[in-house]
């Protein structure tokens, strides 16, 4: 059971110096770095323009700008550790059992792993239009 | 498990926390496999963004839109505490704060993203 001071809402800073210490740490690095990426994302992409505008090729030429590709897969990346290890905190939370915590967590780090090369391969190799 | 207990502001906190998460990590699952359509099929990924641009996908986008505010000032909330430990005295107060900020942000947040859908309704144009 993952431990949770009830008094803040978070997950209390595990005791050692393990592999559980190190996510809890990053959980908070990327969760600041998210708190701009994520929320700077859905401010231009909802707010300065809007989604019926952003087809294939709007987006094939936002990313004829390097810096894009650059800023979205940095966000893919925080994004893709943040939310799949939050997850597994939940998981851990009310998943118990050898069988069932194996089944939960290796599709959960398969689809995350699916996510990484789907979302970095197009971010990487789209073709420059333009 | 909500309406069963007295939930106070601290459980509640967690509670949204943990559900606005899960939420946004399933927006992300579906995200990053149309983004990936870009390339892999851009007709595909424009016949999903008319779902995106459509008075349902524009409600579900403020509903994204209200998980990830809340999830970001909760998150900036707990780092506070966490790092200035002293401030668990003021974690009530600083989640009324959070709350005063989502209303703030929210609502012309909201406003921006519905006005093609309730604009010509209120008369103001879309």
């Amino acid at each position: 059971m993952v431990m949770i001071d009830p008094r803040t809402a978070g997950r209390s800073r595990p005791q050692g110096s393990g592999f559980e210490l190190f996510v809890w740490y990053l959980m908070r690095v990327t969760g600041v770095m998210l708190f701009v990426l994520a929320l700077a994302h859905f401010s231009i992409m909802h707010f300065l323009f809007d989604p019926s505008q952003e087809s294939a090729s709007w987006i094939a030429a936002r990313w004829g700008s390097l810096a894009w590709r650059v800023f979205d897969w940095t966000l893919l990346m925080m994004v893709l550790f943040h939310s799949f290890m939050g997850v597994r905190t939940v998981l851990l939370d009310y998943v118990h059992g050898t069988r069932a915590r194996l089944l939960s967590m290796s599709t959960l780090y398969i689809v995350a792993l699916i996510l990484f090369a789907a979302g970095t391969a197009v971010v990487m190799t789209l073709p420059v239009v333009a | 498990m909500l309406l069963r207990y007295r939930a106070r502001e601290g459980m509640l906190a967690w509670a949204f926390h943990r559900i606005s998460g899960v939420a946004i990590w399933l927006f992300v699952v579906v995200h990053v496999v149309d983004i990936y359509l870009v390339g892999g099929d851009p007709k595909a990924y424009n016949t999903v963004l008319q779902i995106y641009g459509s008075p349902i996908g524009r409600v579900a986008e403020v509903l994204l839109g209200a998980a990830l505010l809340y999830h970001a000032l909760n998150g900036l909330r707990i780092l506070i505490i966490d790092l200035w430990p002293a401030m668990t005295v003021y974690h009530k107060a600083l989640w009324y704060a959070s709350w005063v900020i989502f209303v703030l942000v929210g609502i012309p947040g909201a406003f921006i993203i519905l006005r093609p859908v309730i604009g010509p309704i209120l008369g103001i144009g879309a």
